[in-house]
């Protein structure tokens, strides 16, 4: 009698934790659901009030996005003309942004982070404060010594300008991440090469790089992130043609009617890498906000 | 033959010697270039008067911005407006965390992928995220407001009425799993056989926690709540989007003042004044963080 109590208990407990979870998690995925839904509702659908949790689905607006004239647009969805007439350009732009400025940081940052970790140069601690210090600066600090520069160099407006400001801007984060990663991989192994007479070039490449491979992806995943959704430097340094997607989207702020519908696609188009990645970093994910700082479970 | 053999192996040993200063020298180089020197810029133009779009001379005011800035009420209301946000938003991921991080901790199947779930909004662009919820707390179609109206009856203008708290719920939302993660990796590193006797001794439940979780997580907990200070001082993106500083100025943060000052109103020598004062006080936190998280080492 009692040991089935007890067990009852048990159950009662399991199911509680379950619902619990349930709802946790429904609250959290909740508002992205929600986008995702009005992606597929027409204009009148998203503005229906109470809103509409049952419909008739479109693809209309995936298909906007990049197929439609401006004049088009302008007669069904009034003022989100600017954004939808070239939405595959802010995909472009945002795409070269990540795909140059990831490969810079990344070379010059595991360079240095190897450096760092194994060879220790004078300074190391302050040099290491000092990158990181660059990176927890509010941006909008950097940001207004940065307008003027890029203004008198000719580096802005241009997509080659956002590329260097972001291989800047996501250094610290791939020197720190990328030592905290070397710094777990025994010497052992490079020490004996180094006996051997290895060149140190030949080192780094042939057995140090193999053996954090798996970091250099997760690093790789976050960078991507980090410039997939800058916004404030992307909004000060770009116009129209080089907008990337965040400052695309926040464009819309301010007019009156946007059509949530094709804004939601193209929210829900921005957002996957975001989700896609999510899954791949779960094991990282502590170590990626904190800059390898803490290593996490 | 010799010679040549010999000065082969200085060269090398050259290189090798400089080999790590060469590998960092690029980092350090563009960290420099691009971080410093225009840091140092901006602190040479807060001495002065001037306004980019006027353009004309420079005036030097010497500390005058400073003291400006200082001696404004607007900026202390602005700072107000900041701290309350990142103490609400911050204590609140701190409680909610906690509950996750209790909630995780145990073991249960699909484990893995709600943890996924719930950590998503991390990821995800603060711009989207602001976006986001713009049209969920709409007040004429959005689907909270229907929630709410569905629950109280009343139609509540979340953005306009209470337009602190959606920034302050926005922020929740999407750094709550952040301490959660902290927490957890707190709770995970507290030893077993310590929580096994402790359950032994037949502890209650406060007891347990004071005693045995609670000197583990500590440092980590400290660590957490000291980074999304730091971060939450610096939110720009997601209230821009949300509520651009309004209605009025109630939701106006530092950041947001700091960008109207520089780029509405162009008054550049204050604005970099006012990003001196933010600075300092983000190196001082920083600094702190790294002392701390040296002593927790993980």
């Amino acid at each position: 009698m009692s040991r089935a109590r007890r067990r009852g208990n048990r159950i009662a407990k399991r199911a509680l934790l379950y619902i619990a979870v349930v709802i946790v998690c429904i609250i959290y995925v909740f508002p992205i659901y929600w986008i995702f839904c009005t992606s597929f509702k027409t204009r009148a659908q998203a503005f229906n009030w109470p809103p509409l949790f049952i419909w008739n689905p479109t693809t209309r607006n995936y298909i906007d996005i990049f197929l439609k004239r401006q004049t088009e647009i302008e007669a069904i969805t009034g003022k989100v003309i600017e954004l939808a007439t070239g939405a595959e350009v802010f995909f472009y732009n945002s795409f070269m942004a990540v795909l140059g400025s990831i490969a810079l940081a990344i070379l010059i940052g595991t360079l240095a982070a190897y450096s760092f970790s194994r060879y220790r140069p004078k300074g190391t601690d302050t040099l290491m404060f000092f990158i990181l210090s660059t990176r927890m600066l509010p941006a909008i600090v950097v940001a207004i010594p940065m307008f003027f520069f890029y203004r008198k160099l000719g580096l802005y407006n241009t997509i080659p300008g956002l590329i260097l400001l972001y291989t800047m801007f996501n250094l610290p984060f791939a020197v720190w991440m990328m030592k905290s990663f070397f710094d777990e991989i025994p010497i052992d192994i490079e020490q004996a090469a180094m006996v051997d007479g290895s060149k140190p070039l030949k080192i780094f490449f042939k057995i140090a790089l193999p053996q954090v491979y798996v970091g250099l992806a997760a690093t790789l995943g976050f960078l991507v992130i980090n410039v997939w959704n800058e916004f404030l430097f992307a909004m000060l340094l770009t116009e129209k043609t080089t907008r990337t997607v965040p400052v695309a989207l926040a464009a819309t702020r301010g007019e009156v009617g946007i059509n949530w519908g094709l804004l939601a696609a193209i929210e829900v188009l921005y957002v996957i890498p975001a989700i896609v990645l999510i899954f791949l970093l779960q094991k990282y994910l502590l170590r990626g906000m904190t800059f390898g700082t803490v290593r996490g479970v | 033959m010799t010679r040549q053999a010999t000065s082969r192996i200085r060269r090398r040993s050259l290189t090798e010697k400089y080999f790590p200063i060469i590998l960092i020298t690029p980092a350090v180089a563009i960290t420099l270039f691009l971080v410093i020197f225009p840091l140092i810029w901006a602190l040479g133009l807060s001495f002065y008067d001037y306004n980019v779009i006027r353009g004309g001379v420079m005036r030097f005011v010497g500390l005058d911005n400073y003291a400006r800035l200082l001696s404004s009420r607007t900026i202390w209301k602005r700072f107000v407006t900041t701290a309350e946000f990142v103490v609400s938003a911050v204590l609140l991921e701190f409680l909610i965390g906690f509950g996750l991080a209790f909630l995780f901790y145990q073991q249960f199947r699909g484990r893995r992928l709600a943890m996924a779930l719930v950590t998503m909004p991390m990821l995800i662009a603060p711009v989207a995220t602001g976006l986001f919820f713009r049209y969920i707390f709409d007040a004429t179609h959005g689907v909270v407001t229907y929630f709410l109206y569905l629950i109280t009856g009343k139609h509540i203008k979340l953005l306009s009425e209470h337009a602190m708290l959606s920034c302050v719920i926005v922020d929740v939302w999407q750094w709550s799993p952040f301490m959660m993660l902290f927490i957890l990796a707190g709770l995970e590193a507290v030893p077993r056989h310590l929580l096994e006797s402790a359950e032994i001794d037949r502890f209650s439940w406060f007891t347990k926690f004071r005693v045995v979780i609670w000197p583990t997580i500590r440092p980590l907990v400290m660590l957490a709540l000291l980074f999304r200070t730091m971060d939450a001082l610096r939110t720009f993106d997601t209230v821009y989007i949300l509520t651009e500083g309004g209605p009025g100025t109630r939701t106006e943060l530092i950041s947001l003042h700091l960008y109207r000052l520089a780029f509405s109103f162009f008054r550049t020598g204050e604005a970099c004044a006012l990003a001196f004062i933010l600075l300092v006080l983000v190196i001082l936190l920083t600094n702190l963080y790294l002392r701390m998280a040296r002593r927790v080492g993980v």
